[in-house]
């Protein structure tokens, strides 16, 4: 189980402090997936980063299946079962997506088959892409799909991914969320998804809306999908006063 | 041949050599031949015009074969300049594996400079690949200053591998490619420097007949106090292509000079050059901790990658 106690976050700006999470608590119960939303700059990717360990909170503590990690590093958490998809993913000079995947997996002598399944996962063929450098030559698509391969041969026991659907195209992005399912189904591992996507929204146990550094509503898909559309279409006061909005 | 575990590593280490080459070889060690074999199509011999050195002539046709050139210094204080000549016929399609190895426990100078002349047949392919390699503890410089010049007749082509990490105090290496009507040209180098070694490298290439075509890739990494000056330079005398690309990771306090040129006599020659130097990136080595490794084994992972 994943418990986040009284999170805070804040940045110094010149003499004061500006706070981008304010006392979040929180406990996510195992095999459990978990979609974070809400609008931009309001915290979601911060709490997941603080979740890794690649942004230290300024206040809190994050518990992991009963470990306190709040002051381990990003290798400790990872060697302990948490992993992260990057919303942009950096690329390498050099390394091959079969390197990648083979450092994510642990296991060096990673088969071109469990390469396949996994690229597989997220729409890409193994035939095409194993041999080739993550580098430039690859579309950010490329290289948002070979990460989301990297966490799923990680197969970690948390899995958080940052806006998985950004940049990928509508065929490989309905691949993406039968992964997302059967992940789920197969009651493995629990995940974090960051996502404004209704389809992935849907397909969580449990929404969580953050805004301005806050968890401002939590419920079921059902209870939470009506919300933010109130919320969105509500979103500008002047489309709604002259009646622009429908 | 091959008589102590010294020559045995270093062989391994500059030619993936493990036991006798099969196929044409001459393995020079301490200024001495320590070996050497001909076969059928590759002939090894001695130079005749006084210097230290083997001409090797390749049979047209020949295809297939490879020539091991290695040499090897165990001793400390051993200096010597080397000249080997190779007469390549056409329709070949060689491979050539040299490089050197110094072993120096001891406080002198051990030094090579490997002076190469390729002479390339019409539509012959040669793969030519390179290592330097150096160790020992003791006070003594461990140098390479290899030079190699390259005539690329007619359809011929050459594909030219230099490798040198770790150990070598000090290189200055000198490549000059000279491209003759559809022929081509391609270059991979990949050096690593630490402590305080020195690295310069000058490269030509010369595209002289029409649609030549030459490449040069550049990868380095330069640590510590180590300093390294790259001039890749391609000339496009004809309707040819060229690029050169040079990609320089910088470490510790190291110093790094990349200074590709590309110059056209032709209005039909098309060159291209880019060049960056830069630390590894912030993003990579996190991604990299996230999928479990150190902060060193991911940097130790994204320097391999990048040099391989």
């Amino acid at each position: 189980m994943l418990e986040l106690k009284h999170i805070s976050y804040a940045v110094r700006e010149g003499d004061s402090e500006l706070g981008i999470l304010n006392d979040i608590s929180l406990n996510i119960d195992d095999h459990r997936l978990v979609v974070f939303t809400g609008p931009n700059g309001g915290g979601k990717t911060t709490l997941a980063k603080i979740i890794m360990g690649l942004v230290k909170p300024t206040g809190g503590q994050i518990i992991w299946n009963g470990q306190d990690i709040t002051d381990l590093g990003i290798t400790e958490r990872a060697r302990l079962g948490i992993s992260y998809g990057f919303q942009q993913p950096p690329r390498f000079k050099g390394l091959t997506v079969r390197n990648l995947l083979t450092i994510a997996s642990g296991n060096e002598k990673l088969s071109k088959d469990q390469c396949c399944q996994y690229l597989t996962k997220v729409g890409l063929c193994a035939n095409d892409y194993l041999d080739r450098e993550v580098d430039a030559s690859l579309s950010g698509g490329e290289v948002k799909r070979i990460e989301i391969a990297t966490i799923l041969a990680r197969g970690s026991q948390l899995m958080i991914f940052d806006e998985p659907e950004a940049g990928i195209d509508l065929w490989s992005f309905a691949r993406l969320t039968e992964t997302f399912e059967q992940i789920h189904a197969a009651g493995t591992a629990t995940m974090i998804i960051i996502s404004h996507q209704e389809r992935i929204i849907s397909l969580a146990d449990e929404v969580i809306v953050v805004g301005d550094g806050e968890l401002r509503h939590r419920g079921s898909p059902a209870e939470i999908l009506p919300q933010i559309l109130a919320d969105t279409l509500g979103g500008c006061p002047v489309l709604t006063k002259e009646g622009a909005a429908v | 041949m091959m008589e102590t575990q010294v020559d045995r590593e270093l062989l391994e280490k500059i030619a993936d050599l493990i036991g006798k080459p099969v196929g044409a070889f001459n393995i020079r060690k301490d200024c001495g031949c320590d070996g050497r074999e001909s076969t059928e199509h590759i002939k090894i011999d001695d130079r005749t015009d006084g210097h230290a050195g083997i001409d090797i002539h390749i049979l047209d046709g020949t295809k297939g074969e490879t020539c091991h050139i290695p040499v090897i210094i165990t001793k400390s204080g051993v200096e010597e300049t080397v000249y080997n000549d190779f007469y390549i016929g056409e329709d070949c399609d060689v491979e050539i594996v040299a490089g050197c190895g110094i072993h120096n426990c001891g406080d002198q100078t051990s030094r090579h400079d490997g002076i190469h002349t390729f002479h390339v047949g019409k539509n012959s392919h040669v793969h030519y690949s390179e290592k330097h390699y150096a160790e020992g503890d003791g006070k003594g410089e461990k140098i390479f200053n290899p030079q190699t010049i390259v005539y690329l007749e007619e359809g011929a082509s050459i594909q030219m591998d230099t490798v040198q990490i770790r150990g070598v105090d000090s290189t200055k290496r000198y490549t000059k490619i000279v491209c003759g009507k559809g022929a081509e040209a391609v270059i991979t180098e990949r050096l690593l420097t630490h402590g305080h070694q020195v690295a310069d490298s000058d490269m030509v290439i010369e595209l002289n007949g029409e649609d030549a075509k030459g490449r040069v890739i550049s990868r380095s990494v330069a640590q510590d106090e180590s300093s390294q000056v790259f001039r890749p330079c391609v000339v496009g005398n004809a309707k040819c292509f060229g690029h050169v690309q040079c990609d320089s990771i910088i470490m510790g306090h190291a110093k790094i000079s990349s200074v590709p040129e590309i110059a056209a006599n032709d209005t039909e020659a098309q060159l291209i050059h880019e060049a960056a130097i830069g630390k590894i990136a912030g993003d990579q080595l996190l991604k990299l901790e996230t999928l479990g490794l150190t902060e060193e084994e991911a940097e130790d992972r994204i320097l391999k990658g990048f040099l391989a």
